[in-house]
């Protein structure tokens, strides 16, 4: 074998690209399974409705082997579920059946299931079902949800409120009352969702024989689906197996609990064979998650030497008509006001959030939850209150982090910090982009017409969230994750993980730890998951916690691993195992180095010759370790993005010139897999900031339900993306890391408006709505010009 | 809904019969009928790319193709394009970058690239972006797609 030369730090290509790369990938879809059966919905046009009837008869002339399944034949053997939370007894969240039953509550709520044959066959039999509707009036326009006379989207609740909290140290009025400059706005951010590429996909096969389900799908949080699975269809936990093959991305939307999804297993239960359902891209625009959908209004104020004195914060964050069973709707809102402004050092701060129903597609988790909101906001005010002073704006945010000697610290938005590094990550930046030279050419090319405009936000990314949060809901999710890792007989690894593989590249991360532990190559790793039935129990992929938390369950599961080895080797060598060491695939002496006996030899010895070893000595060449992450409520990483752009002030486009990311994610496992997360992360905030809007009309139909319609950002007209690292290790884990996954997405669509606003501040004309367009753009200066 | 074609086509080199549905779509017939499953469904509206094949030559959207149309044609499928070994340079610079990352889009961008390098010239990055500005990829940002495709340009054509 060769030698490691310690993985962790290298940039290592993946292992498992290459399969993907030549066209081997096997997603859900692309599985077969013998007697399958095809699964299509019957989807409600209207947002709100009262159903009357459903009437499958033409379904079955037209097709005559379909079944079809109402929602009430479906809830005979699947419970309904509740999105409440038990540690937030003031949130209403009303029961949800899989498939709607006498009532719709978006347009797309699925009324009806359709099996047949094929796909196309289903599809044939679904667009006859003839289903009798009572429209009613919906509540579809964010702003006025919650007016007095809006229409009810659960009626028996008697409001649209969600949830409501005030957060904060109090103060902040009288503070602004006492600072030199006070800004203030009033910001919007788009209804949007992730988009993964390939749409969510599942079959289940329940056997009547076995009692078994098992259940394949593209999803992020298997764990979940089994609990789910469980719980409301009435099938040991045991007897229900979730397998998640390749992902096409997910990026939060695959971690949520699906009606449309659990309703495959309730029919598999039903007719006793397979089942294939597949979103379709129509579909998915209104039946995945959607997420951000928020209004917020914020003042700041700042002395004259434009240190920070109070920041007050409004929320209004509009959900679909349901949350998602044990992820808290309410995290988008929370996560803006407890995050707002949280690298700054300031005393005074208060912020109120509502949270709202509408008429539209249940409300989940996308990549950086509330954080863009946060980040957009926060650094908009001090850009304007550096202008208002007459500071730089980077000096005015050098003046305002908190300083090293303030760690450990709790926020006033209540957020505990170990310790961060925004001044050094900042430092950096304005290396990287050259900041003195940009504004020097911004000034010169202001004087021929030309709007250059740079935007520098600090941005906080809250990854690896643990117990501390999902433990008190009584959610069934799992904060940690596990891993098994065993010696094979050549002296090659094997390791099991509970995290789920979606594209990030953590399973190639997880293999060059064991390889350092166990001083082998990370090639000689490998690393499999995604079975509920035959990993450790764990989280799955979320919250950017893959390598945080999956990676230290390697570290102390592949330590583990590493003194059973010893131990063996030392009964085997007659050696005192404090003597030996692993390194360049053998067991070798402490000091010298020199290599005493191959890992081959102790797989052989290990699994094969137990006749040779003396009496009592069992191997263990398989440990699995878990962890719990603990020690923190979760690990804060952070950063500074960069933007460069040109507005065209005559016809409103934008051209992103540059865009610059230095992050710190504490220690970096493979730095090659570190910043494609960052770049695909940025350009996913960049989709925010632009272009990505689910437009609605005030009855609740989504407008723009297609590729055609809902942008998505493209290769051309994107920047180059330049990354920095600063590395501030975490204390609490032997490994270090932070989640990288989400802070392009936070921190981008704040650069990119800032960079926009300072284009066009000589106009007069600033935006403040996401996404920012041409007509947006033009809008602001008419509205100047208009004064 | 009952109408059926008899087509006969090239497939990866290799000479197909099949009877079809008139309205199943080249991809569906690829992946269904063929198994070959390399070539993805992201839309089924023209607009993402991911199940970009190639056909007589040039690549199209697999999910705008009747297989039908196919009849007499010369199909080639990431699977096709894998073991002809015609496009491996290009793989490997995807792998070296790590540029792909769920791999969903990636045949499809693959082979929208193999033609690019068909013009047997370098291009500038922003030619690169605009020729695959056909393809969605979620996950990358495109930044290491465009290296990749240019660092394959360079190897095949000199700097």
């Amino acid at each position: 074998m060769a030698d490691a030369g310690g993985a962790v730090g290298r940039p290592l290509p993946r292992s498992g690209a290459r399969r993907l790369a030549f066209g081997r990938g096997k997603y859900a879809d692309d599985l077969r399974f013998p007697g399958l059966l095809h699964l299509a919905f019957v989807r409600s046009p209207y947002a709100h409705a009262r159903i009357l009837d459903i009437d499958p008869a033409p379904a079955l002339a037209a097709v005559p082997n379909a079944r079809v399944l109402t929602g009430a034949e479906i809830a005979e053997v699947c419970k309904p579920w509740q999105g409440t939370m038990d540690h937030l007894p003031t949130m209403v969240s009303p029961p949800q059946h899989a498939v709607a039953v006498d009532r719709v509550v978006w347009q797309g709520e699925p009324v009806a299931a359709v099996v047949a044959a094929s796909r196309a066959e289903a599809e044939d039999a679904a667009g006859e079902v003839a289903v009798e509707w009572e429209p009613l009036p919906a509540a579809a326009v964010r702003d006025r949800t919650l007016d007095e006379d809006a229409a009810l989207v659960h009626p028996e609740l008697g409001s649209n409120l969600c949830f409501s909290t005030t957060i904060g140290t109090g103060g902040s009025e009288t503070a602004l009352a006492e600072a030199a400059h006070v800004v203030e706005g009033r910001f919007s951010f788009s209804r949007h969702s992730g988009i993964p590429l390939e749409m969510r996909t599942v079959i289940a096969d329940y056997d009547p024989g076995e009692g078994t389900l098992t259940v394949h799908g593209s999803h992020q949080s298997p764990w979940h689906q089994q609990d789910t699975l469980s719980r409301h269809l009435g099938i040991p936990e045991h007897l229900v197996r979730v397998v998640a093959p390749d992902i096409g991305g997910g990026f939060g939307i695959k971690l949520h609990i699906y009606g449309d999804e659990i309703a495959v297993s309730a029919v598999s239960r039903i007719l006793g064979r397979p089942v294939k359902y597949v979103v379709d891209r129509m579909e998915a625009f209104v039946s995945d998650v959607h997420a951000r959908d928020q209004a917020v209004s914020a003042r700041l104020g700042v002395d004259g030497d434009g240190r920070i004195r109070g920041l007050s914060v409004d929320a209004l964050t509009s959900l679909g008509a349901y949350g998602s069973l044990g992820r808290p709707p309410i995290s988008e809102g929370m996560m803006t006001i407890m995050m707002a402004a949280g690298a700054y050092a300031n005393a005074h701060y208060d912020a109120g959030l509502r949270v709202a129903f509408q008429n539209k597609p249940p409300s989940g988790m996308y990549r950086a939850v509330g954080q863009p909101i946060a980040c957009a906001v926060a650094e908009q005010l001090l850009d304007w209150a550096a202008d208002a002073a007459g500071i730089d704006p980077v000096e005015l945010r050098r003046r305002n982090y908190w300083s090293d000697d303030d760690y450990p610290l709790r926020t006033p938005g209540g957020l505990a910090i170990n310790r961060l590094s925004p001044g050094r990550c900042l430092d950096k930046l304005v290396g990287m982009m050259d900041y003195d030279g940009l504004r020097a050419e911004q000034a010169e090319l202001r004087t021929t017409g030309i709007h250059r405009g740079i935007g520098v936000a600090t941005f906080l990314e809250m990854t690896s969230v643990g117990p501390a949060y999902y433990g008190p809901s009584g959610a069934h999710i799992s904060t940690q994750d596990g891993a098994t890792v065993r010696l094979e007989p050549s002296g090659a690894v094997r390791c099991v993980t509970s995290v789920i593989e979606l594209g990030q590249g953590t399973h190639a991360a997880l293999a060059q730890i064991a390889a350092d532990r166990l001083g082998v190559a990370a090639s000689d790793v490998g690393v499999v998951g995604g079975d509920t039935s035959t990993t450790p129990y764990g989280g799955g992929a979320w919250a950017s916690r893959g390598l945080t938390i999956g990676g230290e369950a390697v570290w102390r599961a592949a330590d583990g691993l590493r003194a059973n080895i010893l131990e063996l080797a030392s009964s085997i060598l007659q050696a005192d195992p404090a003597d030996l060491d692993l390194a360049g695939g053998a067991v070798c002496d402490r000091l010298s180095r020199e290599p005493r006996m191959a890992l081959s030899e102790i797989g052989r010895i290990g699994h094969f010759r137990h006749d040779t070893l003396p009496p009592g000595v069992q191997p263990e060449l398989a440990v699995t370790r878990h962890y719990v992450p603990d020690a923190a409520p979760f690990a804060l990483a952070n950063g500074v993005q960069g933007s460069s752009l040109e507005v065209d002030v005559e016809t409103g486009e934008i051209r992103l010139l540059d865009h610059w990311v230095v992050e710190d994610c504490g220690r970096i496992v493979n730095p090659l897999l570190v910043e494609e997360q960052i770049r695909g992360g940025v350009v996913q905030g960049i989709g925010g900031a632009l272009f990505e809007e689910c437009r609605y009309d005030e009855d609740g139909q989504m407008l723009n339900a297609s590729f055609v319609d809902y942008l998505v950002p493209m290769a051309a007209g994107l920047p180059d993306i330049h990354v920095g690292h600063v590395e501030t290790p975490i204390a609490e884990t032997a490994l270090g890391t932070k989640g990288a996954g989400e802070a392009g997405t936070v921190g981008a669509p704040a650069a990119i408006m800032l960079a926009v606003n300072d284009a066009l501040r000589p106009l007069g004309a600033q935006v403040t709505s996401l996404p920012i367009t041409p007509e947006s753009i033009l809008e602001a200066i008419a509205a100047a010009r208009a004064g | 809904m009952d109408e059926f074609a008899d087509i006969e086509l090239t497939v990866n080199g290799e000479k197909i019969a099949r009877r079809v549905e008139a309205r199943q779509h080249l991809v569906d017939f690829l992946r269904i009928e063929l198994g070959l499953t390399g070539s993805h469904l992201g839309c089924e509206h023209g607009v993402c790319g991911a199940c970009t094949v190639r056909v007589d030559g040039s690549i199209v959207r697999g999910c705008l193709m009747l297989a039908i149309q196919a009849n007499g044609a010369d199909v080639w499928t990431i699977e096709g394009v894998s073991d002809s070994g015609e496009i491996e340079d290009l793989q490997e610079a995807f792998i070296a970058r790590n540029a792909l990352q769920c791999g969903y889009c990636t045949p499809g961008m693959l082979l929208t690239a193999a033609e690019m390098l068909e013009a047997g010239r370098k291009m500038t990055r922003a030619e690169i972006r605009e020729f695959l500005s056909g393809n969605y990829c979620r996950c990358t940002g495109y930044h290491a797609i465009v290296d990749a495709v240019e660092t394959t340009m360079e190897s095949r054509f000199g700097g």
